[in-house]
């Protein structure tokens, strides 16, 4: 590792463990911050770099945040029970038993979307293009409606996730136990990405993605990469999903959990605002998609879903490439790329 | 398995006609997509906010004091206009794109749709009230809303008028050469900007129809846009593109399945099934196709 790189990285831990203290009432923002970037870098992963735009990640996110939620309740109390009295205090968690449930029901909320992904994901990546994201947005909206049905998980009334332990006194715990859970996760996300970028497996989805015929022609067998692809997008999801429902307590089959009109356009949104198909982009684009939505959420109360549409609009028509595209084609030279600049000028020439 | 549907054989009849009446209607929908899907090449997420944005024209009406079967002929006029302005605002600019670019355009367009409507117009769930009351059939046991049989006719009325249209008229020459190749028919002096403005435009208005029918046969609320647009998706890919008469019969299927899933499933999970519906289809002719070691295009 690089010397510029050492100190960049550590300057972002440092930064990132110290963002609590620093701007301590902002820690509920900061942890959604780091939910989002996990997300918009695992969906890059594969609508990025694997160039199947996924409309369903928000299944994954949907299905860890259920799971952490039944898991954290279920391995103390009957699940029934708690949702049919929607969060009343009959059943209460000691810290010991929130901490053990919360612990595996996110261990759990990883494991099984990845699962899922990789069950589903041989009938569902064998299709193409836009019917890949047609598809995908029917399973995560199918999903919703499905588990807005489901008794035992709350059904349409909602299932409240178990409140933080009462024995904790000091105030700020809970908002420092989901900041840092959170950090950890993204932590991880990024060397995970990371390491992909720098490996083989990155290269194979790119020949995906630049053309899947070539790709099989050329030995390698897709299917099994794609459906890789698509367990890591989950994997991440799944875990970004179960630290959500934990804090905000409350889970609603089509409104938090698979929340495709919200969460399921952010990621894909954020991932185009910052650049597709670049390491930095996602994180970037996240981090100025949140700032500018909580800056100006406020101000626009209520217009705010017609703002959200019209940039969509406006970034996918006059920005596709995003920030990174945009720099990259302004400045060549930063990103590794060599110019002749006798090419450079008989192109301009021609025009 | 004590399903009610299947110990009263009427409800079945019951189940059918619904389905069926039902069905014509998404047939109609999924045919402005499937014209502009093929003329266009673009598919448009906010085809069922179209529907719903015409359903509002005619519930408008209907407030206003006039019947709102009227709007079967004002909406679509309207309608036109609003996908005539679009196309020039927005769709113009992601035709000769990648079509995941038009995907999340026009889903970004529905998203604003779906909150300028409900805005507008509040966002209970309303119907109007067309008063044409009921027909009951075999002894009284199948109930028949006039309502949806008006809607069945008005559609196919609607249907057959524009595939003389597309056969005859100028336009719908011009509109069937741009869908066969933009490129040669633009070498033979047809506008395909206009051709284009105009397919989007026809389109809307088909929705414009669709949607004054179901404000009086069924509900409207801002936010039920979605199932729409996939219904007439998966009518049109079991149809395909510009099979007229396919997408008439499977959008009859679609209704039946729909009513016996309702019956079946419990009403909660219809929307769930109709979206699952449409992943089976895609995954099944993906399979279908992957024996021949071809894929969906």
């Amino acid at each position: 590792m690089k010397q510029k790189d050492l100190i960049l990285y550590s300057g972002l831990i440092i930064l990132g463990l110290a963002a609590p203290y620093l701007f301590s009432a902002f820690k509920v923002q900061l942890t959604y911050l780091c939910v989002l970037i996990v997300l918009a870098m695992t969906w890059n992963l594969q609508g990025g770099e694997m160039g199947y735009n996924s409309f369903g990640n928000i299944l994954f996110y949907g299905l860890g945040m259920y799971l952490t939620a039944s898991v954290q309740v279920g391995m103390f109390f009957p699940l029934a029970e708690w949702t049919e009295s929607g969060g009343e205090k009959t059943f209460v968690h000691t810290t010991a038993q929130y901490f053990q449930g919360i612990g595996v029901g996110l261990l759990v909320a990883a494991i099984i979307p990845a699962l899922v992904a990789g069950a589903i994901g041989y009938a569902i990546l064998g299709l193409r293009g836009h019917y890949f994201a047609i598809c995908t947005l029917g399973l995560g909206i199918a999903a919703g409606e499905i588990a807005g049905g489901i008794e035992i998980i709350g059904a349409g009334q909602g299932f409240t996730t178990p409140p933080f332990p009462a024995e904790i006194v000091d105030p700020e715990a809970r908002g420092k136990f989901f900041y840092f859970t959170s950090f950890i996760v993204l932590v991880l996300a990024f060397i995970f990405v990371k390491y992909i970028y720098g490996s083989r497996f990155r290269l194979i989805l790119n020949a995906i993605r630049d053309n899947e015929d070539k790709a099989e022609a050329m030995g390698i067998q897709t299917m099994k990469y794609k459906i890789v692809g698509w367990m890591v997008s989950a994997f991440f999801c799944g875990l970004a999903g179960g630290i959500m429902g934990g804090l905000i307590g409350y889970i609603d089959s089509t409104d938090v959990a698979f929340d495709g009109r919200e969460m399921g356009v952010f990621m894909v949104l954020m991932a185009i605002l910052g650049g597709k198909g670049t390491l930095w982009g996602p994180i970037i684009g996240a981090t100025l998609f949140h700032f500018f939505k909580e800056g100006l959420w406020t101000f626009i109360l209520g217009w705010q879903y017609v703002a959200l549409g019209v940039l969509i609009v406006v970034i996918v028509i006059y920005f596709p490439e995003g920030l990174m595209g945009w720099l990259r084609e302004k400045y060549p030279e930063r990103f590794g790329e060599v110019i002749d600049e006798k090419d450079r000028k008989s192109q301009v020439e021609l025009k | 398995m004590d399903f009610l549907i299947f110990q009263v054989p009427m409800l079945m009849v019951q189940a059918s006609l619904d389905g069926i009446l039902l069905g014509i209607l998404f047939a109609l929908i999924a045919y402005g997509m499937a014209l502009q899907w093929g003329v266009m090449n673009i598919i448009n997420i906010a085809q069922g906010d179209l529907v719903i944005l015409g359903g509002y024209i005619a519930y408008t009406m209907y407030l206003a004091g006039i019947h709102p079967a009227w709007g079967v002929i004002v909406s679509p006029i309207i309608m036109y206009f609003v996908g005539w302005a679009l196309y020039k605002l927005v769709i113009n600019k992601v035709v000769d794109r990648d079509l995941f670019i038009s995907i999340l355009a026009t889903f970004g367009i529905a998203i604003v749709f779906q909150q300028l409507m409900n805005f507008i117009f509040g966002a209970d769930v309303v119907v109007a009230q067309s008063e044409y009351g009921t027909t009951m059939l075999f002894d009284n046991s199948v109930t028949l809303p006039n309502s949806k049989i008006f809607s069945a006719f008005v559609s196919l009325a609607y249907a057959i008028a524009l595939v003389v249209y597309m056969k005859k008229s100028k336009l719908g020459r011009a509109i069937r050469a741009t869908a066969q190749n933009a490129r040669a028919a633009k070498i033979l002096g047809v506008d395909t900007e206009k051709v284009y403005a105009a397919t989007f435009g026809i389109n809307a208005a088909l929705c414009g129809i669709a949607g004054a029918l179901i404000s009086i046969t069924l509900t409207l609320h801002p936010y039920v846009g979605l199932p729409y647009t996939v219904r007439s998706f998966m009518i049109v890919i079991v149809a395909g593109l510009g099979n007229l008469p396919a997408v008439a019969i499977s959008g009859m299927g679609l209704g039946l399945f729909e009513e016996f899933a309702d019956y079946i499933l419990g009403t909660e999970f219809r929307i769930g099934a109709v979206f699952m519906l449409l992943v089976f289809i895609l995954v099944y002719r993906r399979f279908k196709l992957s024996k021949k070691r071809e894929y969906l295009k």
